[in-house]
């Protein structure tokens, strides 16, 4: 219990929680949204996502982290993009050759991690200040808040639309599936109230009557 | 040449880039507070992609020869960031004017997805150089309409409608959208 109290007021559980919990990228900072929207149709797409992101935002926010003193300031956005793209080849070359199903039914959106504004926002924000080793643990959090939420998503939206969770059929047979939970519109619904959801819980409001920047 | 104007009717329609394939949704939520912003991005998110799009197809096309095409998404990314830089000194120093009027649109591009999910899918799509243009433009039109649309319904929101405070902000954007995703369903089977 001791240990427990201390280890709240350590570092890395604040990087952790802040990632997860208080500034979830997807809920609270609404950033990343375009792969969390588009492959959240099936569980096994938005775990596989999940991972991949996960992988990319850790490794390339440690890379950046540990190169950070050797960037000259004008050129890190290509330098980050350089990085941040070796990695996620690294990440859809091992996808291609472990899970050829997933891969395609992912298809471009692999390659579209790069464009995914956590990865870029976490080196920009946090890598290029912070040692390595807390650029990882930040790297995690953010990529395990963003995974969370995709699994939260697909969970629903696989139930409605096709009866089924990790292609286990959950519900009777008379189930008909709506099927456009499967396309974008589903997507976005769910991931709104969601959204609704999570402020709601956590008190955290945004700005003033029906305006934002 | 109907062949490719229906390609490009149906990449704004049936097949819109942001409301049916999900992408460029970030900058799409935070620049559409309203329309006259949204206008602007759209413009040059049409530009760049359609610019990009032929610029990344004989690169494919000579990684493809060299069989290194597995980089093709860092030449990629990399292409991207360089057409925009120089698309911006290039404004900056023949059409000033232009150039004031994009502002800060343009080096926020580079990282909208649109524009590399284009150059992705016409190398998944196999397509031939007249139709990865014809796609392209059509990709970058369709975004866009979506854009300038959704500003449009937030603009009138926020004078009228007093959603409950959890939807406040970015989270009714996302209902709209849905709403928008659901009407835009019905082009379906058009062309």
């Amino acid at each position: 219990m001791k240990k427990w109290i201390r280890m709240k007021y350590t570092k890395w559980y604040n990087i952790l929680k802040d990632g997860i919990a208080m500034n979830n990228p997807i809920a609270i900072a609404v950033l990343g949204i375009c792969s969390a929207l588009a492959v959240t149709n099936r569980v096994e797409n938005a775990i596989a996502m999940g991972i991949g992101v996960t992988f990319v935002v850790m490794m390339s926010s440690a890379m950046i982290s540990l190169l950070r003193n050797y960037i000259p300031a004008k050129v890190r956005m290509v330098t980050y993009m350089v990085v941040i793209s070796t990695f996620v080849i690294i990440f859809q070359f091992a996808l291609q050759a472990y899970f050829p199903a997933i891969a395609d039914s992912l298809d471009a959106y692999v390659g579209l991690i790069i464009t995914n504004c956590i990865v870029m926002g976490r080196a920009e924000a946090f890598a290029v200040k912070n040692p390595a080793r807390y650029s990882l643990i930040d790297g995690f959090a953010s990529g395990m808040g963003y995974m969370l939420v995709l699994i939260a998503v697909a969970s629903v939206r696989e139930i409605l639309a096709f009866g089924t969770f990790l292609n286990f059929q959950v519900v009777g047979d008379g189930w008909i599936n709506w099927v456009s939970m499967a396309m974008a519109p589903g997507g976005f619904f769910v991931l709104g109230l969601m959204i609704w959801g999570i402020r709601e819980l956590t008190k955290n409001f945004e700005g003033q009557v029906g305006e934002v920047e | 040449m109907g062949h490719l104007l229906e390609l490009f009717l149906s990449t704004v329609l049936t097949n819109n880039i942001a409301l049916v394939f999900i992408l460029g949704m970030c900058p799409l939520i935070a620049i559409s507070t309203n329309v006259k912003n949204a206008a602007g991005m759209g413009v040059a998110v049409v530009l760049v992609v359609t610019l990009t799009a032929a610029i990344n197809y004989p690169m494919y096309l000579l990684l493809k020869a060299l069989k290194i095409e597995f980089i093709s998404l860092l030449v990629f990314i990399i292409l991207i960031a360089a057409v925009v830089q120089l698309l911006e000194i290039f404004l900056d120093k023949y059409f000033p004017k232009l150039y004031n009027a994009f502002g800060i649109f343009l080096p926020l591009i580079t990282v909208n997805c649109v524009v590399l999910a284009v150059s992705l899918f016409f190398v998944n799509r196999g397509y031939n150089f007249g139709e990865t243009v014809s796609f392209s433009f059509g990709a970058g039109v369709g975004w866009m309409l979506a854009i300038v649309l959704v500003a449009g319904l937030r603009e009138k929101m926020a004078k009228i409608s007093n959603p409950p405070r959890g939807l406040k902000g970015k989270a009714i954007v996302f209902v709209v959208l849905g709403i928008l995703a659901l009407a835009f369903m019905g082009f379906t089977g058009l062309v």
